[in-house]
């Protein structure tokens, strides 16, 4: 006599809590699974990976990075420092299987122990830049807790081309004479960070952030200006846009960036040649890493309180500038991609 | 406290002395203006008094241990009542003196710690030896109850389970070791610079080692002690249960070499392993879920007991969503996200913590020596862990660009896991009530005890977590940290160390030295909440630096110390670890069993006599 009573036919138990179990799963992951990938393309703008990048990819999926680094730009005011607009899911299309073995690269991540690196190949253009910074971290952010790894480095004594040899600050180096040459493996994986940008809208149209976050105080040091601006707090910005590579002490890194300190362009009481070069980016030297455009990125008065900052620290001693001032120059220049104030 | 604007150093004090007078504070303010947002946010307030809800748990214990230690040491007080007592004394004769002396002697005698011992058993019809539930020689150690071991046990089975144990033991230590490892690279991150040393290697391995060789493995253990024990049958195969065992082993052993060497299946987190390493840890619950299935079918009573529920039900759900998460077809895209979510939250709620309560269900009333507070309870518990937890997998991408319908079901759902949850907790409670004394008398009441004030807390936080505001401050911080080691510490390893400090000493009669498991158990939970607390602290401050715009490296600095806390925290984590470990090693393998003693023990032990018969 077979009972119906859940608890004492476990044949019937068991049958109900599987299904059950695969009935609700397929309502809340399988189906939705399904349809956001029945529903999904890259944008006609994106860029599909290089061979090289995917390989890069393979580099940055196995060395862990993901446990740190998010590639997510949420829909919230507070992300906007990642990314020009939110993420969606096109801009996630292209992630598939990476191999038989291997899974889909899960590289939305949960963890922002490290930048989030939507943008980083904007925001960093420099493969010098990348290439010191993986090897050891330190070497150009002092507070960085980020692995260094030099197992993507070989030490190589001659026949290296000319060009490829990192130049290590000597605290960061063994002492002796090596030449400290990037693996392929490392030159992949610096194309990867290079490639990561997000894809411009077709139409052009922004999509919005929600405005979630309190007013920035710490950005804007709080009392307005008599014009009803805020006044821009250059030092903050230049440690978020520009310390990375000219440190804080505004020396640079010798035979990777220039310095600012005591910088001819920067001291200079005509400072258009220095508003061109923040606004365009700079790249005529070879001994010295990219510097990327900030045209689309920072608006005239964030430039200005930029310039103000470099022009009157480490021992610099040139006049202010005003947003007016950088508008000039903006205006000056080519009419090209949209910029910041303009949105 | 009357700041209007709030710099970076207010908040910190500001949070720290919230968390230390948030209950003073309350009545002594009441006309307190609003303390910025942040505070005033209700989800916050929630977070805080779920840790106070913690601190103030562990405090309890501690006081009453202090205080039974203070009592222990005091002579008693002999008040002189009228000046009589004096009185009498300098006029009492020699003799009378002397025979007071003797009297007093007679009457202070108390044996040695070795005088009742010897090879054979103690002779104790009243059960007065074993009662004896205080040493005054040592008063700083509660001297607690004996465990009545088991008389019935298939000692081939009994070889099984502590296989099980052992081997889950190994990977504890080794997992907890690698974690601490990893921790101490927040705080110096050039200590070496091994490619298989790399904190983005050794994260999965610290993850997946104590998730599917510790917890899993444990909990199967447990498992196979528990089904055949309340179906009254023997287990349907020893053989598979072996197999299971060493399928789980291997997994583990090959997916940590292949994380070491950078062989990464996709960087989702759970999912690290390559499938052809985590087909093996499947194929083991799968062994065992029908293992436990065949021992149900043969069971000699009609109703099969609740835990078997939870037990058979966790496994058939891991197998379920093991099998989700690595098939392919769904993964393209944002469609592995939807999975990830899925899998990394059902790993957690179906597999790990419906396992954990069913063996609660069993190891609770066990120890405590009393029926569970109420069945029905139970079964609404069950049910509704099914409908509400697998429903809220998304709430780990609250903002992403994910379907907003499904991060806003996960979001509903997280919030009604508040009734399984108060089911469960209740029906815990209720179960402890008129008990205090027994927990005091038990070395491992108090693990169980933390961990039903751990599932409550690390829950409730979880489903608070959720909320879309607490996202903004919290979601991608160390507080996503502290939050998963409330749940998998606090909540799982708590519970299991509990059911096993139930349960070892019963299969072969010998007992861990209950010092070292104090050790283990005070250790783990200071540890634990210097863990916690550092967290959650560091990343709410985190959190505020983003949305404030402020520099990103600006809340790495701010981390430095929450990331030393942290560390210190982790260390005492470990070193319980390595107690624990010698602790199981001791009542499994070391010396002989005791001698099976002449036990007539008291009535209210009939409940465990009959059980272990």
């Amino acid at each position: 006599m077979k009972s119906w009573s859940l608890y004492k036919n476990h044949r019937l138990f068991a049958g109900t809590v599987f299904l059950g179990f695969l009935g609700l799963s397929s309502l809340i992951a399988l189906q939705p699974a399904t349809r956001v990938q029945a529903d999904n393309a890259p944008l006609p703008t994106a860029v599909a990976l290089t061979p090289d990048q995917q390989a890069g990819m393979r580099v940055f999926i196995g060395e862990g990075c993901v446990a740190c680094h998010t590639q997510q730009v949420r829909n919230i005011d507070m992300d906007k420092t990642w990314g020009g607009r939110p993420g969606m899911p096109a801009d996630y299309a292209w992630r598939q299987r990476l191999d038989v073995w291997r899974a889909t690269p899960s590289v939305l991540g949960s963890e922002r122990t490290g930048p989030d690196l939507t943008e980083v190949g904007v925001r960093q253009p420099s493969d010098l830049w990348h290439l010191l910074h993986l090897y050891q971290p330190r070497s150009v952010v002092k507070e960085s807790i980020m692995p260094a790894f030099p197992w993507l480095f070989r030490d190589s004594t001659a026949g290296t081309p000319a060009g490829l040899a990192l130049h290590v600050p000597a605290a960061y180096r063994e002492p002796g004479n090596h030449t400290i040459v990037p693996t392929r493996r490392a030159q992949q994986l610096v194309a990867y960070l290079m490639s990561l940008k997000q894809a411009e809208l077709p139409t052009g149209q922004a999509l919005p952030f929600l405005n979630v976050s309190p007013p920035k105080e710490a950005v804007a040091t709080g009392a307005p200006a008599p014009g009803g601006e805020p006044v821009l707090d250059g030092a903050t910005l230049y440690a978020t846009n520009c310390q990375a590579c000219h440190q804080a002490s505004g020396e640079g890194l010798k035979g990777a960036f220039p310095p600012l300190k005591g910088s001819p362009v920067v001291n200079n009481a005509d400072a258009t040649l220095m508003v061109n070069i923040i606004l365009q980016g700079y790249n005529p030297r070879p001994e010295y890493g990219v510097m990327p455009p900030f045209a689309a990125k920072l608006t005239d008065a964030e430039i200005a309180a930029i310039m103000t900052h470099e022009r009157s620290s480490w021992g610099n001693k040139a006049a202010p500038v005003t947003a007016d001032f950088v508008k000039k120059v903006r205006a000056l220049l080519k009419p090209g991609p949209a910029t910041a104030s303009a949105l | 406290m009357k700041t209007s604007r709030f710099s970076h150093r207010h908040r910190y004090t500001l949070l720290a002395a919230a968390l230390l007078l948030a209950p003073a504070g309350a009545g002594a303010q009441p006309a307190a203006p609003a303390e910025g947002p942040m505070l005033a946010q209700p989800a916050v307030l929630g977070m805080i008094g779920l840790l106070l809800v913690i601190v103030l748990g562990a405090l309890v214990l501690l006081v009453g241990r202090v205080a039974a230690l203070v009592r222990g040491t005091q002579p008693p007080s002999h008040e002189n009542v009228d000046g009589r007592f004096d009185e009498t004394v300098t006029n009492l004769t020699a003799a009378q003196l002397e025979a007071i002396l003797a009297r007093r002697q007679a009457q202070e005698f108390a044996p040695d710690r070795t005088a009742l011992g010897g090879t054979q058993g103690p002779r104790d019809p009243q059960g007065l030896v074993q009662r004896v539930a205080i040493d005054v020689h040592a008063p700083w150690f509660h001297e607690k109850r004996r465990t009545i071991p088991f008389s019935d046990l298939d000692p081939q089975l009994t070889t099984l389970v502590a296989g099980f144990l052992l081997c889950a033991a190994f990977w504890l230590v080794l997992g907890t070791s690698v974690g601490w490892y990893a921790g101490v690279k927040f705080v110096s991150p050039d200590v070496d610079h091994l490619a298989a040393l790399s904190f983005g290697r050794l994260r999965p391995v610290h993850t997946n080692m104590v998730f599917w060789g510790w917890s899993s493995l444990a909990m199967l253990g447990l498992g196979h002690f528990v089904v055949p024990r309340t179906n009254n049958a023997p287990l349907f195969s020893r053989r598979w249960g072996w197999w299971s065992l060493g399928l789980i082993n291997a997994s583990v052993l090959l997916g940590s070499l292949c994380l070491l060497n950078g062989v990464n299946n996709g960087g989702g987190e759970y999912r690290e392993y390559i499938w052809p390493v985590m087909l093996l840890f499947g194929v083991g619950v799968a062994l065992a879920s029908a293992n436990f299935y065949q021992t149900i079918a043969r069971r000699t009573t009609e109703e099969f007991y609740i835990s078997n529920w939870y037990i058979l039900a966790a496994t058939i759900w891991g197998v379920v969503l093991t099998v989700i998460g690595y098939l392919p077809w769904y993964q393209n895209g944002m469609g592995e996200t939807v999975i990830q979510g899925y899998y990394m939250h059902m790993g957690v709620g179906m597999w790990f913590m419906t396992f954990t309560l069913g063996l609660m269900y069993y190891f609770l009333p066990m120890s405590l020596n009393k029926p569970i507070y109420s069945y029905s309870l139970g079964v609404l518990a069950f049910w509704t862990q099914l409908l509400f937890y697998t429903m809220i997998g998304t709430h780990h991408f609250i903002f992403s660009p994910l379907p907003w319908w499904l991060q806003t079901v996960a979001i509903v759902f997280s919030a009604g896991m508040v009734i399984p949850v108060l089911a469960g907790t209740i029906n815990f409670l209720m179960t402890f009530r008129g008990n205090r004394k027994r927990v005091g008398d038990s070395y491992s009441l108090p693990f169980l005890l933390m961990g039903v004030l751990f599932y409550f807390t690390g829950s409730f936080q979880g489903s608070l977590q959720a909320l879309r505001y607490t996202n903004l401050v919290w979601h991608f911080t160390d507080f996503n940290v502290a939050h998963s080691h409330i749940t998998m510490y606090g909540i799982i390893s708590f519970m299991l160390w509990g059911c096993i400090y139930t349960m070892a000493p019963k299969l072969r009669g010998r007992e861990p030295r209950q010092v070292l498991v104090g050790v283990h158990f005070w250790f783990a939970l200071v540890g634990l909440l210097a863990y916690v607390v550092a967290l959650m602290i560091g990343g709410t401050l985190k959190g505020q630096s983003w949305m404030a715009g402020e520099p990103f490296i600006k809340s790495v600095v701010l981390m430095a110390p929450f990331w030393l806390w942290r560390a210190i925290g982790g260390t005492f984590m470990l070193l319980a670890h390595f107690v624990f470990f010698y602790n199981l090693v001791d009542m499994l393998l070391l010396g002989k069993p005791a001698a099976a003693a002449v036990v007539t023990p008291s009535k209210s032990q009939a409940h465990e006599i009959l059980e272990s018969v």
